[in-house]
């Protein structure tokens, strides 16, 4: 594929608010979870959660938009002078020619959740208060940052589950390719919310300490919530360092929530990254890990990392750090690697206790400053959907 | 960007398979509303049967459908699924029991709950390892998903499948979001000629205007389906003649389709 450049970039995530913030932390080693204190969720688990979202409602005319979520998004767009990027960029090309794709896996469903307890507390139909459209609608987000942004292109949210953030870019990718758009604002929104803390939890994947990817005992992931955004041109015209080199998609075909035990569908995500950025696997100088923390995610994609790279490519997964963020991973771990990129720098895994013998890659256990070319980034999710990203920058 | 349709596919109340379809959308043969049960997909194992979901049965009926006239296997598919409202009856199911006082979730609901259910089961029914996107933009997530699949088959030059299914809420659920009626269609393209093809289609980009309206036979009930806004496209490809479909795509464009027969 032809390459695109990154010309700016935005987070809100557990680390911080802005690169900045989450550069800082992540050069540091300083964590982004705490004790669950989401609300009254009852769970003993630890979460990684943003400041601010229950006291910076939405208001003007967007106002209908109000929820936790697109809160969020908001916080996210307002970071690392995006909105400016973002407008030089519609003078550049028309509001008509610049997508907006954002990854979500639960968009505003906590409004929707809160109506129902308050409907068993005052009995009979749901509020009408509830505004569907614009809150628990997955598309809610992706139509409330175009709406903020002033874009009128090509609009639609993703969501693939765990690899929804990350499907935004082959998605961009292809509407570039295809002459729909000349820019492409990519992005993933999810925000806490009960259906995720106690799903989790039904279905025996949360940890009760902070989740530790890799390690001997790791017992299951620990969710956070993040909002990120890039902004996708083509090469030529306005370039930065940081480039989009290719991606990878596959679907595993074998179950809804566990992956494959030989991770089949995440080597094929990796080996349709690489040969669409037409790289080798010896390209590649840092593999930002899916590594989620629970047993099972762990081990497949070690095995399918063992078969696309063998034992030399180092890697390591940022959940320890950020917690596992659904919908948002794809992005904000985009948006990580990117950071590796710029400031030459792999983060190490220092949550590990005990590294799991059965792992076989090159897990950086300390974090390194050392020259970085190319990254990928991996993301998978429920329903065995997958994507792997290749980042690089210019020499 | 253009390409070709080689399988069509459908489930919805009276509009039972595109075999069934065809004559009653093209016109020819009265429309009877009957109600639908999607079929349980027999290309699962009897342990994916159980837990899967109406939503994903009702695509999967579609999607089966779309790849009954064609020369092609699902394995060799890709595929994007588009709608709206995912599965209402699960998160209806999943509300309440946050709402109780055990907030207890079904782990086979949560799992089920994911956008993506149908396009996790459909490639595990066809063991598909291709690319699968799930995509929404609320009412007009049809003409969101079209232009995903166009956009694929065009780019990678890869046949592709497009999924576009919605189903009823149930009460209180449905005091917000009142869709009455189960529907689903599929297309399966190419991006270049098909000796199975029975259409070429342009798709442009264009200003907000008047859009193509629904088929005279089909009912109000339907009409609030968000996937059902594929039939005015379906009823072109139903008559197999050259016409212009105008779908709404956003507040500002709408996605124009320009239909050319092929084949016999």
């Amino acid at each position: 594929m032809a390459p695109l450049t990154v010309t700016a970039m935005a987070t809100a995530n557990p680390l911080g608010l802005g690169l900045a913030e989450t550069w800082n932390a992540l050069r540091t080693e300083r964590q982004g979870l705490r004790p669950n204190d989401f609300e009254d969720a009852d769970i003993k688990t630890w979460i990684g959660r943003i400041e601010g979202l229950d006291t910076e409602p939405i208001t003007g005319e967007l106002a209908d938009f109000d929820c936790r979520n697109n809160r969020l998004a908001l916080i996210g767009l307002r970071q690392d002078e995006f909105e400016q990027a973002v407008a030089s960029a519609r003078q550049r090309y028309g509001p008509d020619r610049i997508g907006v794709l954002i990854g979500t896996t639960t968009s505003g469903i906590l409004e929707t959740e809160w109506a129902y307890r308050r409907r068993v507390s005052e009995g009979g139909l749901l509020p009408l208060a509830v505004r569907y459209r614009h809150t628990q609608n997955l598309f809610s987000v992706s139509d409330v940052v175009r709406r903020h942004l002033r874009l009128t292109g090509p609009v639609a949210s993703i969501s693939t589950a765990c690899s929804s953030s990350a499907k935004v870019f082959a998605s961009a990718s292809r509407w570039m390719a295809a002459g729909l758009c000349d820019a492409v604002v990519v992005g993933g929104v999810d925000s806490l919310c009960f259906m995720t803390l106690y799903g989790f939890a039904s279905l025996g994947l949360l940890s009760s300490r902070p989740c530790r990817p890799c390690d001997e005992q790791r017992d299951g992931l620990s969710i956070g919530e993040a909002a990120g955004f890039l902004l996708l041109e083509r090469e030529g015209t306005h370039d930065d360092r940081l480039r989009f080199l290719g991606y990878g998609e596959s679907s595993d075909a074998h179950h809804m929530s566990t992956p494959h035990p030989e991770g089949l569908g995440a080597v094929l995500a990796m080996e349709r990254a690489l040969e669409r950025a037409e790289l080798k696997p010896i390209d590649i100088d840092y593999i930002n890990l899916h590594g989620t923390g629970t047993p099972a995610n762990d081990l497949a994609e070690d095995r399918a990392i063992w078969k696309t790279f063998g034992e030399r490519t180092p890697c390591s997964s940022t959940k320890e750090r950020t917690g596992h963020t659904l919908g948002a991973a794809g992005i904000t771990e985009a948006i990580l690697s990117l950071l590796c990129l710029r400031h030459e720098f792999i983060p190490g895994m220092v949550r590990i206790e005990q590294p799991d013998p059965q792992l076989r890659s090159s897990l950086m256990l300390r974090s390194e400053s050392r020259p970085l070319r190319r990254v990928i980034s991996n993301s998978f999710g429920f329903g065995g959907s997958n994507c792997s990203l290749i980042f690089g920058k210019r020499p | 960007m253009e390409f070709w349709v080689i399988g069509i596919g459908i489930a919805g109340p009276g509009l039972d398979g595109w075999a069934a379809a065809r004559p009653i959308l093209a016109g020819a043969t009265e429309y009877r509303p009957t109600p639908l049960t999607p079929p349980i997909p027999q290309l699962l194992s009897a342990a994916e049967r159980r837990r899967c979901s109406q939503s994903a049965r009702l695509a999967i009926a579609a999607a089966q459908d779309a790849l009954l006239a064609g020369p092609l296997q699902g394995e060799a598919i890709a595929t994007v699924f588009t709608s709206s409202d995912g599965d209402g009856a699960i998160t209806q199911e999943i509300c309440e029991s946050l709402a109780g006082a055990a907030r207890e979730v079904s782990p086979t609901s949560f799992h089920n709950s994911v956008y993506n259910a149908p396009a996790g089961y459909w490639s595990i029914a066809t063991h598909s390892q291709l690319s699968s996107t799930s995509v929404c933009a609320y009412d007009v997530s049809f003409a969101a998903g079209l232009l995903e699949a166009t956009t694929y088959t065009t780019v990678e030059r890869s046949p592709v499948m497009l999924v576009a299914s919605d189903l009823p809420f149930p009460k209180p659920l449905y005091g917000i979001r009142p869709v009455e009626e189960s529907f689903a269609a599929a297309l399966l393209m190419t991006p270049a000629s098909h000796p199975g093809a029975c259409m070429r289609c342009e798709i442009t980009l264009t200003p907000h205007q008047t859009i193509t309206e629904f088929p005279a036979a089909i009912p109000e009930s339907l009409r609030s389906n968000p996937a059902a806004r594929s039939l005015p496209l379906l009823a072109v490809l139903a008559r197999q003649a050259a016409d212009t479909v105008r779908l709404e795509y956003t507040d500002e464009t709408d996605l124009v389709i320009d239909c050319e027969p092929e084949g016999d």
